[in-house]
């Protein structure tokens, strides 16, 4: 098959063997070796890349995006963040002037992570640069560059247009783009087996860790009907494709505590990837959203050709690596309340930024009057599940809504849970946290900060 | 005079553009073969049986080598004791590589690696400090110990006696770029391009590899994408294999780790825990101390014995200890072969003691910073170390006197103590601590450079020398220093890739040496050729040589004047040796580290940070709020490089003491083997305020420009970060908290309810 893109501006149709080939290891192999691999798995930045879509222009970990992602969108490496004629970016120019640069091999995911906000007029250079490791210079010159070089004009070679595309989206046996959940639906109902990849976030390191060969692959991010926020009276129904920052963005002032949960979601080149359908389906313990969306209620949409049902999302997670999903069916969208006051979402991580949770609770306590009316609990990194506390929320359901009532009512956490211990944290530690979130909970309601509102 | 401005980082504009090459942005001949290791899944087991055959088999594989198919040696150790480079029979631990595959692509031979069945006769192995004590499993046959004075008559007096122990973890390198090597055979010999902080050595393992002599390999290193010390011994068995596997297939070969094998095999910053014992006087002098220091040194000695050493010799920290006893215990275990890092066993000696000091003072309830002062060593002198070097040069008091006044730390204390009375969930903290590094290699031999400097006939000026450059600007300081001897432009001084051919039988870049080394042995070269032109120049002019001076891009006899590159031209055409070698040797140093004694150190490099946090109660999570630093880089070659040092080490020792968390499980696996698991500082992770300043005084002692050393010392500045998570949790409760590191937000929490006295 054939794909066409554009690289640093000119139109490229390459043909693919490999569908599951990384963008990384192609430009590579093509000799644009200033992307750099330093993990393979998302997590350091090194080979993020600029991508424009229909959407606009976004940072990309391109270890994690396989090649047919890049059709009928462009591509900008940081050999094409420079000008035509070498001139240096503002951005460049400033990591020069500030001193950005020790080893030099973060720097080029940096330049493209910071040329993208730059580009789209981002001044949130912490969130923006969360996904890019550096172990050098402890980041401080690289934000002072940033900040330095944001207000510059944005040069012109950086507009990226998107390639004409020829009629017949390219296909091969093994291999589908379908460009809407129609053509998907048929197709997945003829080939149960294969993998849905839709950001990669995760099914890319099943090929770069596990070394895994996908069969029959089919990518999601062309089927834009499926990347639609509509919205009802007090629901938001949220596409399976819709991507997490833009998910992130839809909802910041909406749902304020859910935004800020997202912000603190892997990192930004991550949530421009994966999507609120693949962070479901994907059936993580952890998840993150789906807690979240547990504790609003949330209720999942199927479908299996053209039949659609829909179920509380919490019932859709069985166990371990098990989820309520016939062969041939696929998520196709979630809904959720476009207002939830009593909401708070706690991210419990070794590190704040761009880190796995070790427990993330979502707590949803509507008040009665003085009392606590009907709650919903859930937690993610609790259980083999993203999980409700269904023992917790009885023993607190009409309860006095003070510190006293609720901890009296945290002992019967240990019977909706019994946590493991792992790298991330013990078992007896997630427990006591857990706990503590309802702690908080309370004492944020009366006032007490977040440790990330402390100032120095 | 380019020396003492700042200037970026010579490949500044290569970096930010992406033009700067690493090992594996080389292009390569296109018959390139591509190397995996094969490792082990058993943490100490006898290899029963190997079968190979279905990874020979495997698409794109062209050859598979085992132990026995070494030519010569089978040694990647830097140490005198070998370190097979594939396990000849008995696997040491989990990730020790077996065998090595060459296949036609990368993805090829990671995925034959995969392929092997190995069948294992397990051993028993030995994981912990606990088991390894246990078994005594040491090294060096049992414990270490150097004593001065008394500690029975110390502790005799002592009004305060306080005991603990503390466990702080290991660290991994998390250099971005991976270990790589590349090997080119050439009819002469071998070509090596390889991620190293020390091509000496790697040329002396390919060559008793190859079974040939050093002569016969040259290798070269124009970069490092980081090292950190993860780059000094670590990148030999991928040099070697590759060299082995060029040599019996005429190919060239490339091998580079992905990120999980690299952080499963390669070693990473010794765990220690330090067990203390100080006794202090009523005003709180101490009068005698005692360490016990259990360092987990994994399965080979590498280069566990100097950093053990080293943790000794900075267990003084910057404090007078008349009687002490330090008993250092270097633990063979079933795990990655622990290796150098940043600091080299320093910030373990030195974290040690100042967790101590805290104790005490918490126990004699006196402020820490007052305990500290009280014991620093006296700055008129008169006092010597533990291993009996004078401190000469002590300024750590007039530091301290004026980071207290720039950071307002009496007031910061206070209002510290203030939120911490109003708040009951987030509790701050604060911490003042002093950094004393000792400069130089403990292995003497080691404090040696060379260097060669050619100008060419136009005036350009192209020089090499032994350090490598791994991020941290030597390259543009030794750049600095060719310019101001002749008083020329940086831009006319090229700094060209380390090779082996050009300086011979260099020291590792390491130690922080770098730059007092090799730009001592750069200065001296650029000496002689200054001299041979200056006396051409006399010679024309008629002028004393005395009178010659260089600046400006000139050079100048009374008023005769020409560009420099002129002079050049002429002294060319009247054949005048325009090239030559430099070396240096450090003066005054002498150790004998049996006895432990003697002086180690040329000099001290000084500074003193402080740090205020934010603690969650309920969670243990945390938060650095504001940091003040003020160190000693003596008298600057470049400020903002120096900075650059700082603020990098500074955040990347936070990391060491709060994110980072190394976690093997029952097996000796090693679950953290991943930056999705292992987290070193992100972006938001540095300071909040984050105020860096030059103590910028010239160094007593005669360094290049009077200059001191950086690359390490900021690192230890990060203990006062942990010590202020240490305040934070104190504050909590009546008890000492008894932080262990790395203080993440479970060990935190932990230390919370220590404080309180909860069950």
């Amino acid at each position: 098959m054939e794909i066409t893109f554009l690289l640093n501006g000119e139109t490229r149709t390459v043909a693919l063997t490999d569908p599951t080939q990384s963008v990384l290891d192609w430009l590579r192999a093509e000799g644009l070796t200033g992307t750099k691999e330093g993990c393979n798995e998302g997590d350091c930045g090194a080979c993020s890349v600029i991508v424009t879509d229909a959407e606009g222009a976004k940072p990309l970990n391109a270890c994690l995006m396989m090649m047919p992602h890049l059709h009928g969108r462009a591509l900008r490496t940081v050999e094409g963040v420079a000008g035509p004629k070498g001139e240096l970016h503002p951005v460049q120019q400033a990591m020069v002037d500030h001193h950005g640069s020790q080893c030099g091999f973060c720097t080029p995911g940096f330049i493209a992570s910071m040329a993208a906000g730059h580009l789209n007029g981002r001044h949130d250079h912490d969130d923006l640069l969360a996904g890019n490791l550096c172990r050098c210079t402890g980041y401080a010159p690289i934000i002072r560059a940033a900040e330095a070089a944001q207000d510059a004009p944005v040069p012109a070679w950086m507009h990226d247009t998107l390639p004409d595309l020829a009629e017949v989206a390219p296909i091969a046996d093994h291999v589908f783009l379908p460009d809407s959940a129609d053509a998907l639906a048929d197709w997945y109902l003829a080939h149960p087996d294969a993998t849905l990849i839709a950001g990669a976030t995760d099914v890319g390191l099943w090929v770069t860790k596990q070394l895994r060969e996908l069969k029959e692959v089919a990518f999601l991010n062309n089927c834009t009907d499926l990347q639609t926020i509509e919205e009802t009276d007090d629901r938001y129904i949220v596409g399976a494709g819709v991507t997490l920052a833009a998910l992130r963005e839809a909802i910041r002032d909406t749902l304020p505590s859910f935004a800020e949960l997202l912000r603190r979601f892997a990192s930004e080149q991550v949530r421009q990837a994966a999507t609120i359908g693949g962070n479901i389906a994907n059936g993580s313990p952890i998840g993150d959203s789906p807690p979240v969306l547990i504790a609003m209620g949330a209720e999942l949409t199927l479908r299996k050709g053209d039949a659609r049902r829909t179920i509380p999302l919490e019932s859709f997670f069985l166990d371990y690596g098990k989820q309520d999903r016939a062969p041939g069916e696929f998520v196709e969208s979630v809904s959720f309340p476009k207002s939830a006051p009593d909401l708070a979402c706690y991210k419990l991580s070794k590190r704040f930024d761009q880190d796995i949770s070790a427990v993330c609770g979502a707590l949803n306590i509507p008040r009665d009057g003085d009392k606590i009316g009907a709650p919903r609990i859930a937690f993610g990194g609790m259980a083999g599940i993203p999980k409700r506390a269904a023992a917790l929320e009885g023993a607190l359901e009409g309860q006095p809504f003070t510190e006293e009532a609720i901890t009296a009512a945290l002992p019967a956490l240990e019977q909706d849970f019994t946590p493991l211990t792992d790298m991330r944290a013990s078992d007896a530690y997630r427990m006591e946290a857990a706990k503590a979130m309802l702690i908080r909970y309370v004492r944020n309601a009366q006032g007490t900060l977040s440790i990330l509102e402390v100032q120095p | 005079m380019s020396v003492g401005t700042k200037k970026p980082h010579d490949s500044a504009q290569l970096h930010v553009t992406g033009a700067a090459r690493y090992v594996d942005d080389i292009p390569c001949p296109g018959n390139t073969l591509h190397l995996a290791f094969g490792l082990s899944t058993e943490a100490h087991a006898e290899i029963a049986s190997l079968d190979l055959s279905a990874v020979r088999s495997a698409p794109g594989v062209v050859a598979v080598l085992t132990a026995k198919d070494m030519p010569f040696a089978n040694n990647a150790s830097p140490a005198p004791e070998p370190e097979p480079v594939l396990a000849e029979g008995v696997v040491h631990f989990v990730g020790q590589p077996i065998f090595v595959v060459a296949a036609s692509s990368h993805h090829a031979a990671r995925k034959a690696a995969r392929l092997a069945k190995i069948d294992y006769t397990p051993r028993p192995a030995i994981l912990t400090v606990d088991e390894a004590l246990d078994a005594n499993s040491h090294f060096e046959g049992g414990p270490v110990t150097w004593a001065r004075g008394d500690t029975g008559k110390g502790f005799a007096q002592a009004e305060h006696i306080v005991e603990g122990s503390f466990d702080m973890g290991g660290q991994e390198h998390f250099y971005l770029e991976g270990q790589a090597a590349l090997a080119l055979p050439d009819d002469q010999g071998m070509v090596i391009r390889c991620s190293s902080q020390h091509p000496s050595e790697v040329q002396h393992k390919v060559a008793d590899a190859l079974g040939c002599a050093m002569h016969d390999v040259r290798v070269e290193m124009r970069r490092m994408g980081g090292g950190f010390g993860g780059k000094e011994s670590q990148g030999n068995a991928l040099a070697i294999a590759c060299a082995v596997v060029a040599r019996a297939t005429g190919r060239p070969c490339k091998m580079r780790y992905d990120r999980d094998d690299d952080m499963v095999i390669t070693g990473k910053r010794h765990d220690f825990r330090i067990k203390y014992r100080l006794g202090a006087d009523a005003e709180g002098k101490i009068v005698a101390a005692e360490f016990t220091h259990l360092a987990r040194c994994g399965w080979s000695p590498d280069l566990s014995l100097p950093v053990c050493d080293r943790a000794m010799l900075h267990t003084d920290s910057s404090y007078y200890l008349p009687n002490v006893k330090i008993e250092s215990h270097r633990l063979r275990t079933n795990t990655q072969s622990a290796t150098a890092f940043r600091g080299f066993g320093g910030p373990q000696g030195m974290i040690g003691t100042e967790a101590a000091l805290d104790h005490l003072a918490h126990v004699m309830g006196l402020d820490p910073l007052d305990l500290r002062k009280r014991n620093y060593y006296d700055p008129e002198g008169g006092q010597s170390t533990h291993y009996g070097q004078p401190v000469e040069d002590f300024i750590l008091p007039e530091i301290t006197e004026r980071l207290e006044q720039s950071a307002k730390f009496a007031a910061r204390k206070a209002r510290v103590a203030e939120w911490n009375v109003a708040n009951t969930t987030l509790k701050r903290g604060i911490s003042l601590t002093p950094v004393k590094f000792g400069i130089s290699f403990t292995l003497t031999q080691l404090n040696q450079a060379g260097a060669l400097v050619h100008v060419y006939a136009d005036g350009s000026i192209q020089l090499n020398h032994g350090g490598t450059e791994m991020g941290q600007g030597l390259h543009r300081k030794v750049c600095q220093v060719a310019a101001s001897v002749f008083g020329v432009t940086d831009e006319d001084v090229r700094i060209t890739a380390t090779a082996t051919d050009k300086v011979p039988n260099t020291s590792a870049t390491a130690a922080s040496s770098g730059a007092d080394l090799n730009g001592m042995a750069v200065k001296a070269a650029c000496e002689t050729i200054k001299a041979r032109l200056a006396g051409f120049m006399a010679e024309s002019a008629g002028a004393a040589v005395e009178d010659v001076t260089f600046a400006n891009g000139e050079v100048r006899a009374d008023d005769h004047a020409l560009p420099f590159a002129k002079l050049v031209k002429l002294a060319y055409e009247a054949r005048v040796s325009l090239s030559s070698t430099g070396f240096y040797a450090t003066p005054k140093i002498s150790w004998d580290r049996i006895k432990g004694q003697g002086r180690p150190f040329f000099y001290f490099a000084y500074g003193a940070a402080v740090t205020e946090v934010v603690i969650d109660t309920l969670t243990g999570e945390n938060l650095i709020l504001r940091t003040d630093i003020l160190h000693d880089a003596g008298a600057s070659l470049n400020p903002a490089i120096d900075i650059g040092q700082i603020e990098g080490g500074y955040v990347q020792g936070a990391g060491w003491l709060t994110t980072e968390e190394l976690v093997w499980d029952d097996k000796g696996r090693l679950r953290t083997h991943a930056p999705s698991t292992y987290k070193i500082p992100a972006c938001s992770d540095r300071p909040r305020v984050f105020n860096v300043a030059l103590w910028d005084e010239p160094n007593r002692e005669d360094t290049i420009y009077r200059s001191k050393a950086v690359g390490e010392p900021p690192f230890m500045l990060a203990i006062s970060a942990f010590l202020a998570l240490q305040d934070a949790c104190k504050s909590c409760g009546p008890n000492w908290p008894d932080l262990q590191a790395p203080a993440t937000p479970e060990a935190v929490l932990a230390a919370v309810h220590r404080a309180r006295g909860d069950a």
